[in-house]
Order: C-alpha cells, then sequence, then structure tokens
C-alpha cells in the first residue's frame, strides 16, 4: 500500500481518460465505465479507511524529493481529517455521478470531467506540501468550470465565468501569500510551517523578510498580516464567507444538479480543509489578533445567508444558500478553536469539541446538501425545468416516498437529533459557547432562520393543496430509490452512531489542538 | 555538435530554394526532415553539454582579426534551454505549416533562414556574431508575414521590420560604443564580462540603449505595440516563431548583452525597468480582454507573458532570472500552441477570427479535438498549475517578492486578468453559446491532420513535461547562472 | 628622379595597355567591323576591352615596391594596386552589362570610352600631385559627360549630360582655383610637400578657401550633400552601364582620392568636430556634408518612385556614410572606407545590372515594374535581394561589416573617444530608415503579384553569371570580411 494514495488520485484520473477516449456515440458505455472508475476509487477509499490507524499522525505517507534545489519534496499522506474527506469524496462522486445519468448531451465528456474534478479533489485532500496541493487546487478548478459552462441553466455563462474568476483572485492571493512565506521560510511543507508557527520561529522569518529587503517599517510589521490576509481570501472565497460569496448561489443555481452536488458536497469542503490545514496551524497569531473580525465574519455569514435563503423563490437558491450558512458553522469552530487558551487548559477540551464538529458538521453537509440537491434535481426533472418555490404544493399526497425521503434529509440539514447534522452543530456550539460566547449567542438566531426556512420549503413543495398541474407528479422510482439508499442510511448510522467518524478523527484533533498555539 | 544546428538549417534553406515547388511533399519533408535534426541535434547537445557543464566552446576561432573579431559559438545552460525550444518551435512550426500550398519552397526556406539566425543568436558568445545572426533573422521574418501573411499583412510586416531594426540600430550604436571605450579590441563577451572594462558614466547611458534596443523585440511596454499587430498579420507558422523564438531573442539579447556588460547601468535602470515590465504585464492582459479578434488576444497576452520574462530578469535574483528562463521556453511552447490552434486549426477551417462570429459557431461540438488542445493550451497560459507556465511565473514572483514586493502583487493582478481573458477567448471560440441561434458555422470542416495532431502532443507534452518536472530544465539553468562571469546579474553589483 | 623610361613603363604598364585597348577597340569598331549588327561588334569590343583589364590587371598581380616618382605624379605602393585590381574588376563587370545594353549604335566609341574612364580612375588613385589629379580627374570626368550623353534617342540622356556637364565644369573650376590658391600659399604640388607647409602656416583664411573649393570640387565627384543636384538625373537618364560606372568606379577613385588629399595633403589641419568639442578644420567640414548627406539621400529616396532615382538618392547617403570613414581617419578609417567602397562599388554595378534587365523589357525603371519579379527571374531578384540589403546594411552581406567597420573608426577617431559618436548614431539611425525603402523595392519584387500578362524575363547568360558573381562576392566578402579587410591592411602597412 505505499502508493495507495498516488494511486488512488491517479485512478480516477485515468478513468477520465479512458472515458474521454470512448467514441461520441457509445453513450451508454461511458456512462457505465465512468461510474465503474468512481465505484472503484470508492472501493479504494473504502478499503483505506478500513486500514486507517487512528493513532498515528498520518498515515499512508508517500514522500520523494522532487525539485531539490527548491527543497520540494512530493509529500502525501492523511490524517482523520484528510481520511475523512477522501471519502467522503469517494462517496458523493459516485452519487453524483448516478443522478447525472439522464445527461444526453455528450455524457462521455460530462463523466470525464467529472472523474478529473474528483482527481483533483483526492489531490487536495491528500497533499502535505503546498506545491502539489496547489496543483490540485487549481486543477479541480477547471472540471467545475466546464461542468457548469456546458450543462448549465440559462445563465450558465457568466455564472461560470464569475465562479472562475473569483476562485482565480482567492487563488492568485494565496499563491503571492505563500512564496513570501517560502522566502522568509525556505519551505512548502505544511507540517514544517505549522512547528515553525508553534515555536515562533516563522513570525520571526517574517520579519527578517521583511527586513531583509530593506521594506519600510510599517510594510514590515503588517507582512504577517499580509500573507495571512493573502491565504485567507484565497480559502474564504472557495468557502465561501459572506461577502467573498457572490459567485456562490449563481454557480449552484445554473449548474446541473449533479454538478451541484460535488460543489457543494465536496468544492466547498476544500477552503474549510484549507482552514483547518493551512490557517489554524499556521497562523495562530494573526488569527488570534483579528479574532474578532472573523467571528464577526462568521456570524454575519451564519445569520445573512439564513436570512438570504428566507428571501429565495428559487429552490436551487434556497439549498445554496443554506449551504453557506451550514459552511459557516464550521469556520465559527474553527476561528472558536483559535482563541487563546491562555492559561485555562479546559479550554483545551471545549477546542477539541469544536474542531471535531467542525470535521463532522464538513462530512454531514457533504451528505446531505448534496443529497437536497439531488431532491431539487429531481423535482425539476419532473417539473420541466421549474424550481421556484411557489410552483409546487400538496406533492406529498401524490409523491409519498419522494416527500419522506426529502424531508428526512432536510431534517438532518436542519440539524434534528438522531440525524447526522445534529451532533456536529452541537459540538460546534459546544466548543464555541465556552471559547466565544457572543459569537455563538448570535448565531444562534442563524439557527433559528435555518429552522424556518428549511420547513418553509418543505411546506410550500409538500404540504398543503395539490397544485393540479402536477397530478401527473410520479413518486421516485425503484431505481432512484437505489441511489438515494444509501444515502438516508449514510445519515441514519452517523446520526445514531457519530463514533465511527468521530472514532477516526479524534486522534486527529487531539493533536491538532496540542499543535495549536496557547 | 551543436553548431551544426545552425548549419543545417541554412543548408536546409538553400536547398529548399532549389526544389521545384511543385514537390510539396518533398519540400515539406526536406523541411521537416531538417527541423527534427535540429531539434534531435539540440537534445544531443543537451547530453554533450552535461559531460562538460560550465560555458562549453563548440567553435573558437579568429573571424576579422582587424577588428578582433572572432568566430565563437559556445552553449551555456540558459542558451541549451532556448536552444531546445528553438528546435520544438521549428519542427511544430512546419507541422502546422502542411498546408501551405502558394510558394512552398520559398516558405519553407525563408522558415529555417531564420530558424538558422535564431539558433546562431542563441549559441554566439562573440557580440559581433551574436549581433549579426541577430540581424539575420528580421529579413525572412519579414517575408514570411508579407507573403504568406493575412489581416494587413503588409503593414503588420513592415512595422515588425522596422521597429527590429530601430531596436538593433539602438544595440549597434551601443556595441560599437562599448567597443570603443572597452580598447580591449575584443567582441569576447566572457572576456568582456569579466573584466568590465566600462566606466560607470558609460555604463548608465549605453545600458539603457542597448537593453532597450533588445527589448523591443521582447514587446516591452511600451514598445510592445508591433508584437500584437505582426502577430495578426504573420501565417500560422511565423506567429509561432513570432511568439514562440523571436520575442525570445529580444529578451535574451538584453540578458546576455546589456544586462552583463553594463552591470553598474543595470543597477541604476533596475526598478524603472522593473515597473516597465509591471505594467506590460497588467496592460497586456487588460487590453487582451476587449479584443475582438482571437489572434489579437493571444498577441496582447504575448506581451503579457514577456513582461513575467522581464520582470523576472530585473528581479536580479537567481530564482527570478531562473524564472525569467523558464518562462520563455514555457511561453515559447504556450504561445505557439495557442496561435497553431488559432491560425492552422480554427481559422484555416472557419475563415474567421471574429469571437463574435466564432460565438455563434458552437465550434466545441464540431471540432472537440481543438477544443480541447486549446482548452489545455489556455489552462497552461493562465499559469495553472502542472503547466510549464506556472513553473515559471512562480519563480519570477518568488524573485519579485525578493527585489519589489508591490510588483509581485502586481504581476499576480495580471494573472488574475490573464485568467479573465483566457476564459474569456475560450468560452466565445468553442462554447458559444448554443441557444443564439442556429450555429452558422461551415458544416464540412476539415477533420484534423494527422501533422496537426502530432504538434499538438509535442507541444503539451513539452509544457507538461516542463510543469510537472521543471528539474529537466532547472538542472541546466541555474548552474550556469552561478558561473563566474554571470555574477552581475545574481544579485546584481554594487557601484 | 627617374632616368629610366622603361622602368617608368613598366610602373605604368597596366594604365599603358589600358590606353592601347581603348585604341584597338575603336580601330577594330570602325575599322574592321563597320556595318556589322552591334550586337556583335559589342561583343567584340567588350571581349577586347576585357582583355585589356586583364592583361592590366596581370601586371597588378606582383605587390610592387613602394615607389614615389616626380613630386607624387605616379604614386605606387600596394594600396593604389589593390584599388586599381578593383577598379578593373568593376570595369569589367560594366563592359559585360553593356553588351546587352544596347543603348547605343556607336559601340566603338562607347566602349573605349569606358576604358579611357577607367584610366582616368587609375591616375585618380596612383597620384599625389594636385596637377596630375586634376588632369586625371578630367580625364575621368570628360569620359563620363560623353558617357551620360550616349544614349541619345532620349531626351533624359542629353538632360542628365548637359546637368552633369554644367555642374561638373563649375566645381572643376572651383577645384582649379583652390589648388592655385594651395599652390600659392605653399609653392608646392606635391601633397606631402604641400602638408609640410601647411601645418607650419596653421588656418590662414586662405588656407581655409583653398581647403573649401577642393572640398566643392570633390564633393561634386562624390555626389555629397550640396553638390548631389546632378546625381538623380544623371543615374536616371544615363545609358545604364554609364550610371553604374558613375556609381562605382568613380565614387571608388574619387574617394581615395578624397581621403588622399585630406590625409596627406591636410595633415595637421584636422581640427576637431567632436560634440561639443568644435576645432576648425576639414574634419567638421566633411562631417557636416556626412551628415546632411546622409539626411536628405535616405529621406528624398523614400519618396521614390523610379528605382534609378531611389539608387541615385540611396547614393548620395552612402556617400555620408563614407565621408564619415574620411573623417574618421587614420588607419582604420582609411581601411574601412576603401572596404565600404569597393564593396559598395560591386553592389551599386550589381543593383543597375538588375535595373538594366528589367528595364529593357518592362520599358521603365518605376518601381511597379518589378512587381513579381521574384517569379518572372528568381536568380536575378535574389542578386537584387543581395544588393539591396547589403547596401542596408543586414548581415551577413558586405555592406554590413563595412558599416560596422567605418562606424567603428569612426567613433573611436579624433583626440576625444566617442567624440564622433553623434555621426555615427545619425548615420546608423538614417540607416534604419533606409530599410524602409528598401523593403519597399523588395516588396514589389517578393510580394506583390507580377502583371497578368508577364512572363518569364529572358536575360542574356554573361549578365546572368556576371550579376550572379557579383551577389556572390558580397555574400562572401559579408561572409568572411578579413578576405578584403586584412588585404587592404596588409596593403595599407605595405606602402607607409
Amino acid at each position: 500500500m505505499s502508493m495507495a494514495l498516488t494511486l488512488l488520485t491517479l485512478l480516477p484520473l485515468l478513468g477520465a481518460l479512458a472515458v474521454a477516449s470512448l467514441p461520441a456515440g457509445r453513450k451508454e458505455l461511458a456512462r457505465r465505465l465512468g461510474l465503474g472508475f468512481s465505484l472503484a476509487a470508492m472501493g479504494l477509499a473504502m478499503l483505506l479507511w478500513n486500514q486507517f490507524d487512528a493513532a498515528a499522525s498520518f498515515n499512508f505517507v508517500e514522500q520523494y524529493s522532487w525539485i531539490p534545489s527548491w527543497n520540494l519534496k512530493y509529500h502525501v499522506g492523511v490524517d482523520g481529517l484528510g481520511m475523512l474527506m477522501v471519502v467522503l469524496t469517494a462517496l458523493v462522486i459516485p452519487f453524483s455521478l448516478v443522478s447525472s445519468w439522464h445527461i444526453e448531451d455528450q455524457p462521455k465528456v460530462y463523466f470525464a470531467l467529472v472523474l478529473g474534478l474528483e482527481a483533483g479533489l483526492f489531490g487536495v485532500f491528500t497533499a502535505l506540501n503546498f506545491f502539489h496541493w496547489f496543483i490540485f487546487w487549481e486543477l479541480s478548478l477547471i472540471p467545475a468550470y466546464f461542468l457548469i459552462k456546458l450543462w448549465g441553466g440559462t445563465l450558465r455563462t457568466p455564472a461560470a465565468m464569475q465562479f472562475f474568476i473569483y476562485t482565480m483572485v482567492g487563488s492568485v492571493a494565496m499563491l503571492l501569500a505563500f512564496q513570501a512565506l517560502y522566502l522568509a521560510t525556505g519551505t512548502f511543507d505544511f507540517a514544517t510551517l505549522a512547528r515553525l508557527a508553534k515555536s515562533g520561529q516563522l513570525s520571526q522569518s517574517m520579519a527578517a523578510l521583511a527586513q531583509n529587503h530593506g521594506w519600510k517599517n510599517g510594510l514590515g510589521q503588517w507582512m504577517p498580516t499580509l500573507i495571512f490576509g493573502g491565504v485567507f481570501l484565497g480559502l474564504a472565497v472557495k468557502v465561501p464567507l459572506i461577502p467573498f460569496h457572490t459567485w456562490l448561489p449563481a454557480a449552484y443555481a445554473e449548474a446541473p444538479a449533479g454538478t451541484s452536488m460535488i460543489l457543494t458536497g465536496v468544492l466547498s469542503k476544500m477552503g474549510v480543509y484549507g482552514f483547518l490545514r493551512l490557517l489554524l496551524p499556521v497562523f495562530p497569531h494573526e488569527m488570534q489578533a483579528l479574532l474578532p473580525w472573523l467571528l464577526g465574519l462568521a456570524v454575519l455569514t451564519i445569520v445573512a445567508s439564513a436570512g438570504a435563503a428566507m428571501a429565495q423563490k428559487d429552490l436551487k437558491r434556497v439549498v445554496a444558500y443554506s449551504s453557506i450558512n451550514h459552511l459557516g458553522y464550521c469556520l465559527l469552530g474553527i476561528f472558536a478553536a483559535a482563541q487563546a487558551t491562555d492559561a485555562r487548559p479546559l479550554w483545551a477540551d471545549e477546542k477539541a469539541a469544536a474542531l471535531n464538529g467542525v470535521i463532522l458538521q464538513m462530512f454531514n453537509h457533504g451528505i446531505s446538501a448534496s443529497a437536497l440537491f439531488c431532491f431539487v434535481g429531481l423535482i425539476e426533472r419532473r417539473a420541466g425545468g421549474r424550481r421556484g418555490l411557489e410552483d409546487f404544493g400538496g406533492l406529498r399526497q401524490i409523491a409519498p416516498v419522494f416527500a419522506g425521503l426529502m424531508g428526512i434529509t432536510v431534517f438532518s440539514s436542519l440539524g434534528l437529533p438522531g440525524l447526522n447534522g445534529f451532533i456536529g452543530e452541537f459540538l460546534i456550539f459546544k466548543g464555541a459557547f465556552s471559547l466565544v460566547s457572543w459569537a455563538a449567542v448570535l448565531s444562534v438566531a442563524g439557527l433559528l432562520l435555518t429552522a424556518i426556512f428549511l420547513l418553509t420549503l418543505l411546506q410550500k413543495v409538500f404540504n398543503g393543496p395539490l397544485n393540479e398541474r402536477w397530478s401527473g407528479f410520479p413518486d421516485l422510482s425503484l431505481g432512484e430509490r437505489v441511489m438515494l439508499a444509501p444515502v438516508i442510511a449514510i445519515i441514519f448510522i452517523v446520526g445514531i452512531y457519530p463514533q465511527c467518524i468521530l472514532g477516526a478523527i479524534n486522534s486527529s484533533v487531539m493533536q491538532m489542538v496540542s499543535n495549536l498555539a496557547r | 555538435m551543436l553548431a551544426w544546428t545552425i548549419y543545417i538549417s541554412f543548408i536546409g534553406a538553400a536547398v529548399l530554394m532549389l526544389v521545384n515547388p511543385r514537390h510539396r511533399l518533398v519540400v515539406r519533408g526536406l523541411a521537416l526532415g531538417t527541423a527534427v535534426a535540429g531539434l534531435l541535434l539540440a537534445l544531443l547537445g543537451v547530453l554533450e553539454y552535461q559531460r562538460l557543464a560550465g560555458l562549453a566552446t563548440i567553435v573558437d576561432c579568429s573571424w576579422i582579426p582587424a577588428l578582433g573579431i572572432k568566430y565563437y559559438l559556445a552553449v551555456d545552460g540558459l542558451s541549451l534551454v532556448l536552444v531546445i525550444l528553438t528546435g520544438l518551435a521549428a519542427v511544430t512550426g512546419i507541422l502546422f505549416s502542411w498546408n501551405i500550398e502558394e510558394r512552398v519552397n520559398e516558405f519553407f526556406a525563408l522558415y529555417l533562414a531564420l530558424i538558422g539566425g535564431v539558433y546562431g543568436v542563441f549559441l554566439s558568445f562573440d557580440l559581433f556574431l551574436l549581433f549579426v545572426f541577430y540581424e539575420i533573422a528580421i529579413i525572412p521574418k519579414y517575408f514570411l508575414i508579407a507573403i504568406w501573411g493575412s489581416t494587413n499583412r503588409q503593414y503588420g510586416a513592415m512595422k515588425l521590420a522596422l521597429y527590429s531594426f530601430v531596436g538593433s540600430a539602438m544595440v549597434l550604436v551601443g556595441l560599437i560604443a562599448a567597443y570603443v571605450v572597452s580598447g580591449a579590441r575584443t567582441f569576447d563577451l566572457v572576456e568582456l564580462a569579466r573584466f568590465n572594462p566600462f566606466p560607470a558614466s558609460f555604463q548608465l547611458w549605453a545600458f539603457p540603449l542597448v537593453f532597450f534596443g533588445f527589448a523591443i523585440l521582447a514587446g516591452l511596454w511600451p514598445f510592445h505595440t508591433w508584437a500584437p499587430t505582426g502577430h495578426v498579420a504573420a501565417p500560422t507558422a511565423a506567429s509561432m516563431l513570432l511568439a514562440g523564438v523571436v520575442m525570445k531573442l529580444g529578451a535574451y539579447g538584453a540578458m546576455r548583452v546589456a544586462m552583463t556588460l553594463f552591470p553598474l547601468g543595470l543597477m541604476k535602470w533596475q526598478p524603472f525597468l522593473a515597473y516597465l515590465a509591471a505594467t506590460g504585464i497588467v496592460y497586456g492582459a487588460t487590453v487582451a480582454l476587449v479584443q475582438r479578434d482571437l489572434k489579437f488576444v493571444i498577441g496582447y497576452s504575448s506581451v503579457s507573458h514577456m513582461g513575467f520574462v522581464l520582470l523576472g530578469l530585473m528581479t536580479l535574483t537567481e530564482v527570478g532570472l531562473t524564472g525569467a528562463i523558464l518562462q520563455m521556453f514555457s511561453h515559447g511552447i504556450i504561445a505557439g500552441l495557442l496561435f497553431a490552434v488559432v491560425g492552422r486549426m480554427v481559422y484555416d477551417r472557419t475563415h474567421t477570427r471574429e469571437l463574435a462570429r466564432l460565438r455563434g459557431m458552437n465550434l466545441g461540438r464540431l471540432m472537440p479535438f481543438t477544443a480541447v488542445a486549446f482548452v489545455i493550451a489556455g489552462a497552461a497560459s493562465m499559469g495553472l498549475p502542472g503547466f510549464s507556465g506556472f513553473v515559471a511565473e512562480w519563480q519570477v514572483l518568488v524573485g519579485a517578492w525578493h527585489a519589489f514586493p508591490g510588483l509581485a502583487g502586481l504581476a499576480g493582478l495580471g494573472i488574475i486578468v490573464g485568467a479573465a481573458y483566457t476564459l474569456r477567448a475560450i468560452q466565445q471560440t468553442f462554447f458559444g453559446d448554443q441557444s443564439a441561434g442556429p450555429p452558422e458555422a461551415p458544416h464540412d470542416l476539415a477533420p484534423v491532420t494527422w501533422p496537426e495532431m502530432l504538434g499538438v502532443f509535442i507541444l503539451l507534452g513539452a509544457t507538461l513535461a516542463v510543469g510537472l518536472y521543471p528539474r529537466v530544465m532547472l538542472d541546466l539553468i541555474v548552474p550556469s547562472l552561478n558561473a563566474p562571469w554571470m555574477q552581475a546579474l545574481v544579485g546584481g553589483i554594487k557601484p | 628622379m627617374i632616368s629610366n623610361y622603361r622602368a617608368l613603363l613598366a610602373l605604368l604598364a597596366p594604365e599603358t595597355i589600358l590606353v592601347v585597348t581603348a585604341l584597338l577597340v575603336l580601330v577594330a569598331d570602325l575599322g574592321l567591323l563597320r556595318g556589322r549588327d552591334p550586337r556583335r561588334r559589342a561583343t567584340v569590343a567588350a571581349m577586347l576591352g576585357g582583355l585589356g583589364c586583364f592583361l592590366a590587371m596581370a601586371f597588378l598581380l606582383q605587390p610592387p615596391e613602394p615607389r614615389n616618382l616626380l613630386d607624387g605624379m605616379l604614386v605606387v605602393n600596394p594600396l593604389t594596386q589593390l584599388v586599381k585590381q578593383y577598379l578593373l574588376f568593376i570595369t569589367f563587370g560594366t563592359l559585360i552589362l553593356a553588351v546587352e545594353s544596347r543603348c547605343t549604335c556607336h559601340v566603338g566609341e562607347y566602349f573605349a570610352l569606358l576604358i579611357l574612364a577607367t584610366v582616368g580612375f587609375m591616375f585618380m588613385v596612383s597620384s599625389e600631385n594636385l596637377l596630375m589629379i586634376f588632369v586625371s580627374l578630367e580625364l575621368a570626368s570628360l569620359s563620363l559627360y560623353i558617357l551620360t550623353a550616349f544614349a541619345r534617342q532620349t531626351l533624359a540622356s542629353a538632360e542628365a549630360a548637359l546637368k552633369y556637364y554644367l555642374f561638373g565644369g563649375l566645381s572643376a573650376a572651383f577645384m582649379l582655383f583652390g589648388m592655385s590658391l594651395l599652390y600659392g600659399l605653399t609653392g608646392e604640388i606635391h601633397l606631402a610637400d604641400i602638408a609640410d607647409h601647411t601645418r607650419s602656416l596653421g588656418l590662414d583664411p586662405l588656407l581655409i578657401l583653398a581647403m573649401a573649393m577642393i572640398v566643392v570640387g570633390l564633393g561634386f565627384k562624390i555626389a555629397a550633400v550640396p553638390f548631389q543636384l546632378w546625381a538623380p538625373d544623371v543615374y536616371q537618364g544615363a545609358p545604364v552601364p554609364s550610371a553604374a560606372l558613375i556609381a562605382s568606379g568613380s565614387k571608388v577613385a574619387s574617394f581615395f582620392l578624397l581621403a588622399k588629399v585630406a590625409m596627406v595633403g591636410f595633415s595637421g589641419l584636422e581640427g576637431s568636430g567632436g560634440w561639443g568639442q568644435f576645432q576648425a578644420g576639414w574634419v567638421p567640414l566633411l562631417a557636416v556634408l556626412a551628415a546632411f548627406s546622409i539626411i536628405l539621400g535616405n529621406l528624398a529616396a523614400l519618396a521614390q518612385q523610379s528605382l534609378k532615382r531611389l539608387l541615385a538618392y540611396s547614393a548620395i547617403a552612402h556617400a555620408g556614410y563614407m565621408l564619415t570613414g574620411v573623417v574618421a581617419g587614420g588607419e582604420s578609417g582609411l581601411v574601412s572606407l576603401l572596404y565600404y567602397v569597393l564593396t559598395y562599388a560591386l553592389t551599386a554595378v550589381g543593383a543597375f545590372g538588375v535595373v538594366d534587365v528589367v528595364e529593357a523589357q518592362a520599358g521603365d525603371d518605376r518601381l511597379s515594374s518589378f512587381a513579381g519579379l521574384s517569379r518572372r527571374a528568381p536568380l536575378m531578384s535574389f542578386c537584387l535581394l543581395v544588393f539591396l540589403l547589403s547596401l542596408a546594411g543586414i548581415p551577413p552581406l558586405a555592406g554590413f561589416f563595412g558599416k560596422f567597420y567605418m562606424f567603428s573608426a569612426a567613433a573611436g577617431a579624433g583626440q576625444h573617444q566617442l567624440g564622433m559618436l553623434w555621426l555615427v548614431i545619425l548615420a546608423i539611425a538614417m540607416s534604419a530608415v533606409s530599410l524602409y525603402y528598401y523593403l519597399q523595392v523588395l516588396k514589389q519584387v517578393y510580394v506583390s503579384a507580377p502583371a497578368p500578362a508577364a512572363g518569364r524575363l529572358v536575360i542574356p547568360l554573361p549578365v546572368q553569371v556576371v550579376i550572379a558573381c557579383l551577389a556572390l562576392s558580397v555574400i562572401i566578402l559579408g561572409c568572411f570580411p578579413n578576405l578584403l579587410a586584412g588585404k587592404l591592411l596588409l596593403a595599407f602597412h605595405g606602402g607607409h
């Protein structure tokens, strides 16, 4: 298994090439081959999950020298966080592919692009060196762009463009910041950077960098903050954090449902993952210094997105804003964990709780949000492209299974105890209340609003008098039920037995917390 | 051995002039054979060079003793990188000109003459010799564009020729003045760089004279205006060469001659030139964003990317200079590919380059191979990681952080705008709105031919190989930069 | 003094042979071939003339002892011999061109005059004595006046000859006046002796006047601004071989003479033409002439529609470039000047040859007549390309190295380093301008499509051979400049 992670990344890439090289006419074969590759990747991911040793800090590590003159290594490995994200990706991609089975327009290109996207995601979640982490981070952009651009709705062109440019702005900012970091430290290795940060050498090096180049006092002083700002911007756009979110509703709404599932399910996790892997360990001092502002942004994200979701008339946009909202909780947890501990040892436990919650929430949101988009996609297809909140009504009467399963997903999303969403949010708030109580209290408003708009959604679509227009609305077919069954199962399993995930991530989280600066 | 890259190109050109143009296949075959032989020689040169290391002399004999001029060909890592680039560009350019029917022997003869001159510049270490090869390249360029070009070809060709010639006139004045002032009766670049016999007051004006003279051809803003019109007017292969190697001639000359010989002048002018370079990056990108003609987009993108080269040079750091050289290579490959796709694969089939018209054609479906090639090339051009452009721009930016942190930010802005115009071009050319109405594209688009595919694969392979494993180039570049006689460049010298 | 006339004759053998050849040509043509087909007469005349040239050249081959006879009336040294060889080579080329030119039915006279003009050039090269200089100059000039007027059918030829003659006569008068002043001031007619006196005289106003007048006379010969007015008309109106000879042989001889007069006769009166370091003397005078010639020649050439006029203006510009060589002075100045003027002469003959070929078939020499020439006469087009690019100074052609050599000599001249750089910058900048009009011609030749009816040109083989040889020598001298520059240097040092 020494090459396991590289293999995992290469597998979907090979799949993409294989699918793309099929003749255009063989649509069904292309779909099957694509799904086959994604299932193979899932199998491999599951195998790794099975062999994953939670006690060790990084599993399946590979390390090769790459460009020695830059002190650059190819370094991959997964801890609990990375492993979980790999699993999430491996689960969501086949789910998305199955739900995109109906695409008739160049399906082989679509499937190939999704597989390429999967490769990029695996690459991001396994990389431990900024250089190739960044390669995959950027490479995932291209397939995502084309998925929106080629198979999206009427406004797909501006949406795709906006998505790409926003992300690119963030990426360039991050790139520049990391270069400055490299100049200061001479390394791109995440672990090394974190170690330097903890020992305080990083701040010194950054100050030295400014001094060595004779930059004016002001610039030298602001240097670390600038670097932090660059990385932060890159990640915040990806998550997204309000006010860097404006690309998101358009992109999610215009993308085909299968793509929205991936965008929200996994792509948005890249940003949160970056916060955990890069910002938290490498820039603890900067985060502490700016903590009120960061928390303010998180609260704003939670509350404003919930408010915006209430105002939406389009199902996809509702779900899109709810997605922002849920990721806001993740950021709240992360920022809370950045709070200076000072001399309060108990806070370490709270931080661990918050971070455990964050990671769990990432996984849960990945599952439920992609399922939600899947449902919205199903509705949209059945209604011939209509997806307005007010267009439906009373569907429960004629499509009870549909309504039931979607209801479960919605409740999972709003954090009903017993379903998966609950435990993550609970842990986050548990940590946040002790660490940064004001922000947590304000965020509760977001929780309430979320509950309101999600319930409104259920009510408007499924309850009330039946809209006669949709009297022929078919219930879930057998195939669709089979497709959704595993997802619903995961919702219940994680909700009832969260330990299956917490067990894998807890030791990584403990390590993370112990690495945080005091 | 490497010297034969020059000779074989000129011999090929001379032979082609004598072949009857009616035997097109023979002509093409001969041209391709010559170019491939040049490329192979260049690649063999890498093996040979690795044994020798440092500055490997190829030929060194007296040429015109009256002025102390030597016929001095040599190679170091920097030249070698560019020689390989020239070889690649030459071969693929011929592959993408397979459809030239008119006066085909003259076309390839001029083409090979140009290539021979370019090889010569990269291998000359005697200033006079370098200058001779530099000027040899001007005339074939003019004819290639004026005879086989497209839009406004006569204007574009003349503009390019005059800009080049004005630039080389400036260089000539500088060379003559340097020769007189040094009093050393030699044009040996290495010797002059070692002894640096030029007083500071002289360097102060000689440096910009020579630097700008060369940099005109490198597309330095604000002397870049020949580039877009020239690129647009040129036939595909000539655009590929213009962007691929001719612009590199300028940058290479600026580095090899101006910066090496006049380090004191360089120190004075460094900040100013760095600002010009960064302005060029942003300006080129911004202007590319609003073009209506696809080739103009790429033409201006060349200006922007060459800005990175010049910015890298001006950082005077090892990493920045390495980046600049690598960017020369990378841009040569990528721009070549973009021009090939646009000129040969799109324009020759649809007979338009207007974005507005291409948008209605929905070419992505009609020409999938072309679309994929363009998308990948575009991604490489944007500086997405995994491609050579990323490694190069990365290093330039690191260098810029060292020297001019503010400009690093400006260059970053350039990258973003770069992504925007590339995306716009991709979108409008290949993935226009199907909803805009029935596609107006001619449905009898000729299928992609094997030379085109081969060319695309060679160029993509090169950019990917360097992008993923930059060591192949870095191992050549870095030791050469650290050669003692180049010390004026790396780190600069304090007056 | 020389007592032995046989020895004198041995030294003068080349010139004597040529004079005899000229007489033979006349006799053969008027006596034996009267009434025959002019073309055949021309062939015979050219063969005779060519034979004479080769014979003369054979006498020039062995390097002589440097001799200076009769107060500089006859100066023989390796350098003069070398220049004469080239003059003969040029004349030979012109003779071949003249065979096919068919500009006249007075074949014998025409060829004889061509040869006699060459004799004049050769004496110009080998005399350092005012009297002899003037006589040889007049011999050459008078021959050229008549050669210009030979195309009696055309009005242009007559007009050109008249203009040439009037301006020439005037300038000869100036020159003679200048010479007499010089003699009056110094009492010497040998240049070296004059220099001895003038050095002690300093810058006497009369001396300045004399100098200026001699410069006027020679300036006319080389067609430097402002004495250039005759040149465009003569180049255009004269029969092409005559024009070629005026542009080549006459240039070579006149520049050699000018350099000699300035560097030997007025040595010590150089003055300084450096930027901001002005000091009266012949250097600033010539530098100003050079600057004006370069500017006016190049700018006026931009507007020309006739290739011959274009070549005329470019010749004016080149006269300016060459003056920078004179201004540079010294060893490198003289050697580079000779390199430049000799290669320029080859180029000029070649270019006129091509023009003649085209004009003979198209009827005129407008640029549009050259459209598509590359498809009608590929070899000639290529040669024209070589000639024009060499004129523009594009490597690896002879014109490039010539410019480079001469400009670096000029930049290094004078007491102040880089003092003359202003002139070099001007010259280089204007040569960038010149590329534009040369490219305009080449654009017609290579880019434009030929007129629909135009077929392949029929060009006599000898002409093709001569032009191709000239082009080849321009290329070879460009690639291996040492072949000529090395010889010139060697000869220079052998002579002094």
